[in-house]
């Protein structure tokens, strides 16, 4: 009996002073701020950041290698916890979204040929250059809605994407996925847009799409310095959003959309935040 | 006696009725003939003629830029009225010439023949290459670079392709039939470029008067007819060469790999033209047909011939042309309009009405494995195509997808009617863009 409480005590005494040398000896040293980091991370792993998950962000922002404004999908409120966890003084941060340009839908965009294929925008995109005849427009085979890490796209029944301004987190994988550019990042705070990405002159236009900007400059003349035209295509001037919605009844194509009064037609997004302000 | 085939494949029906009858006829010149500068596998030929310039029939107006590449001919003699981008079969405008032509139709003084006999192989390939003379089965891989294997690929075999698996066309079958004294001399002057004293023509037995015509014509040239079960896709190179050799193509090699030259015998009656004429490549016979077509018609076409003076020359559609494809109905190109020119590789063209096309949406996979069955590469088609779907690039590599010949046997065979070659295809862009960074 006092023989086995002897032997067993004795190794579990030898294991323990081992173990303990050993965590010693090995202890892996990790930075506090690094776990400080990591706690006010949205936790998503969406990658926006270009880092594998919001861990290796956090290391990559506690060893001064990442910028810790990358973050996108945590917006202000992350950048501030991170500053903390730093003790740096950070910009105010200036949240983005994705915004698809285009309201070419089956019913209204012109049609090159019917396509039967693989139901991906880049897949379609190498035949002929896509089925629409725009060649700037959204394909809506959803390639974008699969990309999205948190569910912000949706496929309007008439094959046209649309963007959740509340879901919407501004980590551009479905920029990077869409083969026609027709995704742009806007400003949040910014509600009126301009829905047309092709900078063809108006009569092409009018034979891609019922719906394009043709570049006529009504916009700009009804408010002046809220729309900058380059290359037949008005886009919202970002450092002048004052009465930029004045010039939606005004648009002659209907391409202007003010956000705030809600989303494009078929869209099931409910404008909750916007209408709220 | 069982006939040579490969394994894998299909025979879909061949509707090779319309127009296997029909001798071939000349197709007059239109008002304009739109000749692209790409029209080859390779680079596109750089354009040397501008606008204004007297063109004759044969003189080039666009120059090779590259060893894979070829010159570009003036289709007929006459004025260049446009040098811009046209619409092309590629789906998209590509620079073309637009030639108005004077009606004379004259060669140009400087083409001179040449007696073959004097000739060594280097100045032989020379003029081929000169000639534009390129690859006639479809695929338009310019003919000089398959004559010109690099050191230490030794040639032991020259196949020619009679086989015309495509349903439909019938261009290859007319041809050996009425141009059989062409095709045997281009056939000698191959042999004599790549040092053979052999060669055998493959034609599939569902073109009997072809095969007893050539058996009786080669046999004093040492050339052998070599009867083909009927079996798509044998008229692709390396199925082919397994049907009448039974040597494989290593993956991701090429035919000379295992020592054979496969050539078209439209390619051999072109280059029998371009050194005994020297007339480069300005003309082509191409298949115009499909159910609801009037008069179905194997037509000696101009390059540059729009499409649809083409269908004009067959008294039109009966109804509504709702499906256009340039080439054979399983790998051709289906195009968006007729203003598209016939070009080199231009071996038929089919024009479809609504009701004459099967219209089914496509469905889940049932997992029947047919796919896999007709596969002649014996790949696992609905295995890359799920990858293709979730953009698994790796995984699809393993699977072999480059090596897909794109032939269309299961897309052609699926029940749930997937875009499985389209997928493979996709995929295998992501695959070249894969390599291409890393």
């Amino acid at each position: 009996m006092l023989s086995a409480i002897l032997s067993l005590g004795g190794i579990g005494l030898v294991a323990a002073t081992a173990l303990g040398i050993a965590a010693k000896k090995f202890a892996v040293e990790i930075d506090p701020r690094e776990l400080a980091i990591q706690d006010v991370l949205p936790g998503a792993n969406c990658g926006a950041c270009g880092y594998p998950g919001c861990s290796g962000f956090a290391k990559g922002v506690a060893a001064g290698k990442a910028s810790p404004t990358l973050c996108t999908p945590g917006g202000s409120e992350t950048l501030e916890g991170i500053a903390a966890a730093l003790g740096i003084e950070v910009d105010a941060f200036e949240p983005q979204v994705a915004l698809v340009t285009c309201q070419g839908d089956n019913q209204r965009a012109s049609i090159k040929y019917r396509y039967l294929g693989l139901d991906d925008c880049n897949a379609a995109q190498k035949i002929a250059d896509g089925p629409k005849v725009c060649p700037n427009g959204c394909l809506g085979l959803g390639s974008c809605e699969r990309a999205c890490p948190f569910d912000a796209i949706e496929m309007t029944s008439e094959n046209l994407a649309i963007i959740s301004r509340e879901k919407c987190t501004g980590c551009e994988k479905c920029v990077a996925v869409c083969p026609r550019q027709v995704i742009e990042m806007v400003p949040l705070k910014a509600t009126t847009h301009v829905l047309c990405n092709s900078h063809d002159k108006g009569a092409l236009i009018r034979g891609y799409c019922q719906i394009g900007c043709i570049g006529c400059h009504i916009c700009n003349k009804t408010v002046p310095g809220a729309y900058i035209i380059e290359n037949f295509l008005a886009r919202p001037n970002f450092e002048q959003l004052e009465d930029a919605e004045a010039a939606v009844e005004k648009c002659p194509t209907k391409c202007i959309r003010d956000f705030s009064s809600g989303y494009p037609e078929g869209s099931s997004f409910a404008p909750s935040r916007d209408s709220a302000a | 006696m069982t006939l040579k085939t490969f394994a894998g494949g299909l025979h879909p029906p061949d509707s090779k009725h319309y127009t296997e009858e029909k001798a071939i006829e000349r197709c007059p010149l239109p008002d304009e003939l739109i000749i692209p500068a790409a029209q080859h596998i390779g680079a596109p030929a750089e354009i040397c003629v501008v606008v204004g310039d007297q063109v004759k029939k044969g003189q080039p107006i666009a120059t090779a830029k590259g060893f894979v590449s070829v010159p570009i001919h003036a289709s007929t003699s006459g004025e260049v009225i446009a040098v811009e981008p046209r619409p092309h079969p590629m789906g998209r405008p590509l620079p073309a010439v637009v030639i108005k032509p004077d009606g004379e139709d004259q060669w140009d003084e400087s083409l001179q023949g040449n007696d073959p006999g004097q000739l060594d192989a280097a100045e032989l390939k020379n003029l081929i290459c000169n000639a534009g003379i390129v690859g006639m089965g479809g695929a338009t891989f310019p003919a000089h670079v398959k004559l010109s294997p690099p050191e230490g690929k030794n040639i032991d075999t020259l196949i020619l392709n009679g086989v015309e698996c495509e349903p439909f066309l019938t261009a290859d079958h007319r041809m050996m039939l009425e141009e059989s004294e062409r095709i045997i001399d281009g056939v000698k002057i191959l042999r004599k470029i790549l040092g053979l004293e052999t060669a055998i023509i493959g034609i599939e037995v569902n073109k009997p008067n072809a095969i007893e015509k050539l058996t009786a014509e080669c046999a004093p040239h040492n050339i052998q007819v070599q009867a083909l079960k009927v079996q798509y896709p044998q008229g692709a190179e390396k199925q082919l060469i397994d049907a009448c050799t039974g040597r494989q193509v290593p993956s991701g090699g090429l035919p000379m790999d295992c020592g054979v030259v496969v050539q078209n015998v439209g390619t051999c009656a072109a280059i029998s033209d371009a050194i005994r004429l020297g007339h480069p490549l300005v003309e082509r016979v191409a298949t115009v047909t499909g159910p609801g077509i009037i008069e179905p018609k194997n037509l000696l076409v101009a390059i540059g011939t729009p499409l649809q003076h083409l269908l004009d020359q067959c008294v039109g559609i009966d109804g509504e042309p709702a499906k256009i494809i340039m080439g054979g109905p399983m790998m051709g190109q289906t195009q968006l309009s007729l203003d598209v020119p016939a070009i080199r590789g231009t071996s038929g063209l089919l024009v479809f009405r609504e009701e004459d096309l099967p219209r089914k949406n496509a469905g889940p996979c049932i997992r029947c494995g047919r796919c896999i069955g007709v596969c002649p590469i014996h790949l696992q088609p609905t295995t890359i195509a799920a990858y293709a779907r979730l953009d698994r690039v790796d995984d699809a590599e393993n699977y072999n997808a480059l090596d897909c010949i794109e032939c269309g046997c299961c897309t052609y065979i699926c029940p749930a009617t997937l875009p499985l070659v389209q997928s493979i295809r996709h995929i295998k862009g992501g695959i070249m863009a894969k390599r291409r960074n890393s």
